[in-house]
């Protein structure tokens, strides 16, 4: 089994170090789920004791506080909050910068307090630690790749260290872009955008950004969001370049490299 | 005699004027709801340091930023010279301060006189760059009219006051140099020792005091005007940028402001609170649709924005052509305060009960709210703190809580999230993929 719930450990008598909040995106966005997974192998190679909530997980409401629909975003982090106190949970890790940040940064005024890693923070711990060790000339060894902050991650909440230190790990050669750190540019999806068509305008956003990451000649470009993920694999296919540059989740290219 | 009672008369009828302008901007801003000012002290006193003193954030495009902290240098030690003015126009005394610091008052004006040369130089070239070369920024359509007018006319207002200084210096160089009564040596000052005899050496001395009292009177009367045109001027930048900073939210940029109205209907609603048993009165208005609904800070915001753009520059929906500008969105919150403002304090409304039929919505579209990704690109850009995502999101708020529209794209959005707790309406369970 590549998880487990909570309710099934809790029933085996058992408590997890952290949870794994896996997000919608994570949950049933079919490239975003192959992030999931590759994350679930990287806990249990590192033997970190982890559970999900499963079907007692729910939307955080970041899409919806965001559109405006706070009355939805109370009723979703509410029943949030009451399962994971229910479970006593203290730590959760999320593949997701908007469930992360809403996590973060909005639930402790709901009496959600918990202790939320992004798993490109995670990561880099485990690294530190030696739980787990990238094997040597890696798949990305010297691979010229370009890095692509999320607003939520980066700009949002000021991590833009932890997911770069991955990089260095696995010997990559990052080219940066123009915009980057906290210059970085959308990829178009935030703030509902992703559920909805862009408003009249002359670009969509995804292709503005895709086309400066393609001035960096790479042969992948790398992000930290199931959102950045779909819009830069879309301008890669808009650009007809998808046969020949990859985006990957820094936990795809760990795995790659364990 | 006569001058002296010239001066005070002026500086009663410039004390008048500001103080006019500047109670309406305090009242304007004080249309908006109360807000308490949160987070740590250090942080603030850090802000106010670095960001508005310091101009921390300008030095991200460094040209643009030394030239803007020449022009205000000179601003800042220029009032050294002002405050000498101040005292020579109420005393009948020519340069007061010249015999107690003696040399080192032939430094100081020496200095100013040195920045005034930068400032002037600074000063021409933005009037350029607005002007000749076409930035994208300063040519979007918020742009247009007086915001166009008004910073040409602080820009040439400069340069009236930099001449006026060169007037007055460099008339009173050659004065003293010829020994005038009531001119002492004070000098020599760095540009008008060869300024002043390159251009006013020729005339008599009586036309060289004329000259010198003109240049004095340039200078005072262009400051008296600069300090009563501020309050009504995007320029007003330069001395609310300090408030503003002070009173930065220091919460992460991600967090979006609580409603705990909204917490305690849902927490009703779901049982985990027992009904408010109160008869309840109006209507809840949810979100913001004017400068009622805005927070005081969102209102000084907008006061304290120059209109330079650098937000709306990184915008990217603006950057792909969208409508979005958050430049223009702040600009409307302050275009707003002083139509209300204006309304209440001519008696044609009461605060209590104002209803004009407009609203911000009147200067803000929903299409320009749609297009905004909540990226945070335009808080992070803003020289002195201004959060235009913030008016963005309460209005989304009254769009959708309030109002009960918005894009109809997010109606399947919402109904997934309330139906099936996930974003996608999707018929599998949440964690098939583990089986997969």
């Amino acid at each position: 089994m590549l998880a487990r719930t909570m309710a099934e450990m809790q029933a085996e008598g058992q408590t997890p170090e952290i949870l794994f909040w896996v997000g919608c995106a994570g949950s049933y966005d079919a490239r975003a789920q192959k992030v999931t997974r590759a994350l679930c192998e990287i806990l249990h190679h590192a033997g970190i004791s982890f559970a999900i909530l499963g079907q007692e997980e729910r939307c955080t409401g970041d899409p919806a506080r965001r559109a405006g629909n706070e009355f939805l975003f109370q009723m979703m982090a509410t029943m949030n909050i009451e399962t994971l106190n229910l479970y006593g949970v203290r730590k959760i890790v999320t593949a997701c910068p908007h469930c992360f940040n809403t996590l973060k940064n909005e639930y402790p005024a709901l009496g959600g307090h918990y202790e939320v890693v992004h798993h490109t923070q995670l990561l880099q711990e485990l690294l530190q630690s030696g739980k787990i060790k990238l094997k040597e000339g890696g798949a990305f060894q010297g691979k010229r790749i370009t890095y692509h902050d999320s607003c939520y991650l980066g700009r949002a909440n000021d991590i833009y260290e932890a997911p770069r230190a991955l990089l260095e790990a696995l010997d990559a050669d990052l080219v940066e872009m123009k915009r980057s750190r906290k210059n970085g540019l959308c990829c178009g999806a935030g703030g509902a955008q992703m559920w909805k068509e862009d408003e009249p305008g002359n670009k969509r956003i995804n292709i503005e950004r895709i086309e400066e990451a393609l001035q960096t000649q790479p042969q992948a470009v790398v992000a930290n969001c199931p959102f950045c993920i779909t819009m830069l694999q879309d301008g890669l296919k808009a650009k007809e370049k998808n046969e020949h540059v990859m985006v990957y989740d820094l936990s795809e290219m760990i795995l790659q490299s364990l | 005699m006569l001058s002296i009672a010239f001066f005070a008369a002026v500086l009663v009828l410039t004390g008048w004027f500001a103080y006019r302008g500047y109670a309406r901007v305090w009242q304007n801003i004080h249309l908006g709801k109360a807000e308490p000012v949160e987070g740590v002290r250090a942080v603030r006193w850090r802000n106010v340091l670095l960001v508005a003193f310091g101009q921390q954030k300008m030095f991200k495009n460094w040209l643009p930023a030394v030239l803007h902290l020449f022009i205000y240098v000179a601003f800042l030690v220029t009032q050294i010279e002002l405050l000498e003015i101040f005292v020579d126009g109420l005393t009948g005394a020519h340069r007061f301060f010249a015999p107690y610091l003696k040399d080192f008052y032939a430094f100081v004006i020496s200095f100013i006189e040195v920045l005034s040369v930068l400032a002037l130089v600074a000063t021409v070239a933005f009037l350029a760059r607005r002007n000749l070369l076409k930035v994208p920024r300063f040519w979007k359509p918020e742009m247009k009219g007086w915001p166009f007018r008004d910073a040409n006319y602080i820009l040439i207002g400069e340069i009236i006051l930099i001449a006026g200084i060169f007037t007055m210096n460099g008339a009173d160089s050659v004065l003293q140099a010829r020994g005038a009564e009531h001119y002492p040596p004070a000098g020599p000052f760095a540009v008008s020792q060869w300024l002043g005899p390159a251009l006013f050496g020729s005339l008599s001395t009586p036309a060289l005091i004329a000259v010198e009292r003109f240049g004095w009177w340039l200078h005072i009367l262009t400051v008296f005007g600069f300090l009563c045109y501020l309050p009504y001027s995007k320029h007003l930048h330069i001395l609310l940028a300090f408030p503003n900073t002070w009173y930065a939210r220091q919460k992460p940029k991600g967090e979006m402001s609580n409603m705990p109205e909204v917490q305690k209907e849902v927490r009703i609603m779901m049982g985990l609170e027992p009904a408010d048993t109160s008869p309840s009165g109006d209507l809840p208005l949810f979100g913001a649709n004017d400068v009622f609904s805005l927070s005081w800070k969102n209102i000084l915001e907008a006061y304290s924005c120059t209109e330079c753009g650098r937000c709306t520059a990184v915008c990217p929906a603006n950057l792909t052509g969208k409508k979005l500008s958050p430049r223009k969105v702040v600009m409307a919150v302050r275009d707003r305060a002083e139509e209300v403002g204006a309304a209440i304090a001519a008696g044609r409304q009461n605060r209590s009960d104002y209803n004009d039929g407009k609203s911000l919505f009147d200067y803000i579209s929903p299409e320009e709210l749609h297009a905004c990704t909540t990226c945070n690109a335009c808080v992070e850009a803003c020289p002195v703190l201004i959060n235009p995502l913030d008016v963005i999101l309460q209005m989304r708020r009254y769009e959708i809580l309030t109002q009960g529209a918005g894009p109809s794209d997010w109606l399947p959005l919402f109904n997934a999230i309330e139906n099936n707790g996930a974003a996608w309406a999707m018929n599998e369970p949440r964690d098939a993929w583990r089986n997969q």
